[in-house]
């Protein structure tokens, strides 16, 4: 049996992991090839972006080797896939190799687009590449007051990212010493300050008490940078002096190139995994269109359900579990504490008061990341 | 008349109902319709109270068996 996996980043190179240990046996036994395709030979901690941005992490840190994170026995090999041939069982790269499959697994990641918004990828700073994180962090220092803008687009990987960048530019500017000639304004685009209920219940009161502004159903349609204001599909509007933006996100552009899904987003079935319409076709991580978080964590325990799932496939023929949604995200709540909230289809979160322990613990995942991309964790 | 988008939000506490509408709207084209479902009684108050803000036009809400339908046209 060939399994091939599209995508070497986080939910990819998991699953490769687990399952190479899973099904080793049957590797050895040559009845199973496993074959990783990827766009990159490199591995990005992507988290460590927001950290990169405060001056808190340097580039080297955020790298491994792609190679050095997989099992021996899968077939690693960086060549981006340009079609997806589902009829056939397979797929084009772009060096004009073929490669068949019996079960696909997409993991293609998203991408941020702050070019679907006018005038936002001139006029804001953002952190979710490398070369804009290093951007906002200048930009950052060579700050000294006015009025910073957080907006956010919809959809966005790591839903923590808007809360956490807000916390933190509080602590950063304190610890500056200028906190005083800041105003922080924090606009999110449903009713309340973030999508969880429970979150928001408690970020609300923090940022009263922090002096942080806030407003609600913002959704950005344009940026005037002459004028530095920020216009809403609402009608509102927000001057800035420094605008941070947390920009939407599409799929892959093969994906919606090969017109797999609507803004390159699958659409998957959230309990089979499945590409919907497709039996041998699974869909992880931020490329689903499943209505969850696109998150590590959300990726981590849909390979956890997969990665058994597709072990089950080969050695008893047919799938043992459905998966539950879960999620957990850590959230910095400053320099220096941290809570986290954990959910699944059906049961909601109950953040808990953030402490220096849970802090910690994140700093400490930040390194442990590579074992966990190994499968060890 | 092309089909009408389903947005399956049932069981979805982040990013939620409004922000997956949001996000699906951004790519459909003008004069799409789009149905959410939500099990979170909350969204049949905040979609419309939205769509009036931005100016979408609100189709038809309606509760089945604990989910919440609510169809609406990209206007815009
Ligand atoms: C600033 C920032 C902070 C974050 N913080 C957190 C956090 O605190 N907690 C958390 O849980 N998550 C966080 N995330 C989100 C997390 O990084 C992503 O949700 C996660 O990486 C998604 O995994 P994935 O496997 O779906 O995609 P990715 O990890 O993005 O991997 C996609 C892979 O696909 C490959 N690829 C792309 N195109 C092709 C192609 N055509 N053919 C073959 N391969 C291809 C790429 O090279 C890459 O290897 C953060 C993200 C950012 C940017």
């Amino acid at each position: 049996m060939k399994i091939l996996i599209v995508g070497g980043g986080m939910g990819g190179t998991i699953l490769g992991n687990n399952l190479a240990r899973r099904l080793a046996p049957e590797m050895r036994a040559g009845k199973v090839q496993l074959k990783m395709l990827s766009a990159s030979d490199k591995h990005m901690y992507q988290p460590g972006l927001l950290y990169l941005a405060l001056g808190r992490m340097t580039p080297d840190e955020l790298y491994r080797d792609q190679v050095s994170l997989l099992e021996p026995g899968i077939d690693f090999e960086v060549d981006p896939v340009v079609s997806f041939e589902l009829d056939h069982n397979q797929v084009k790269t772009k060096s004009g190799k073929t490669h068949g499959y019996d079960i696909l697994v997409i993991a293609t990641g998203s991408r941020p687009v702050p070019e679907m918004i006018p005038g936002l990828a001139e006029n804001a700073e953002t952190f979710y590449t490398e070369e804009t994180a290093l951007k906002m962090f200048k930009r950052l220092q060579a700050f000294q007051g006015g009025r910073v803008v957080i907006a956010v687009g919809v959809p966005h990987k790591c839903p923590m990212a808007p809360l956490e960048i807000t916390f933190m530019l509080h602590d950063y500017f304190k610890d500056r010493g200028i906190r005083d000639k800041v105003e922080l304004h924090y606009t999110y685009p449903v009713g309340r300050v973030h999508s969880l209920e429970n979150v928001a219940k408690w970020a609300a009161p923090e940022f009263d008490r922090l002096g942080i502004t806030y407003e609600t159903l913002f959704n950005m349609k344009e940026v005037d940078g002459a004028n530095k204001v920020v216009k809403t599909e609402e009608g509102s509007e927000a001057k800035y002096d420094l605008l941070i933006t947390i920009p939407a996100h599409k799929g892959m552009e093969v994906i919606e190139s090969n017109k797999l899904g609507a803004g390159g987003f699958i659409p998957t079935d959230k309990t089979k995994l499945t590409m919907e319409g497709r039996t041998n076709v699974y869909v992880i991580g931020d490329t689903t269109n499943i209505p969850i978080s696109k998150a590590g964590s959300t990726v981590h325990y849909q390979v956890e359900t997969l990665g058994e799932n597709l072990a089950a496939i080969v050695k008893l023929g047919s799938p043992v579990r459905e998966h539950d949604g879960k999620v957990f995200c850590f959230i910095e709540c400053g320099k220096d504490r941290a809570t986290y909230a954990t959910f699944n289809y059906t049961v909601p979160p109950d953040p808990k008061p953030p402490t220096r322990a849970v802090h910690w613990f994140k700093m400490a995942y930040n390194k442990l990341y590579w074992t966990s991309a190994r499968g060890l964790l | 008349m092309a089909e009408r988008i389903v947005v399956d939000a049932r069981g979805s506490f982040c990013p939620g109902p409004l922000m997956e509408l949001i996000a699906r709207l951004k790519f459909a084209a003008v004069g799409e319709e789009i149905e959410v479902l939500s099990t979170d009684k909350g969204s049949a108050a905040d979609i419309p109270e939205w769509l009036r803000k931005v100016g979408h036009e609100l189709l038809d809400t309606r509760e089945e068996a604990g989910v919440w339908h609510i169809a609406l046209r990209k206007s815009k």
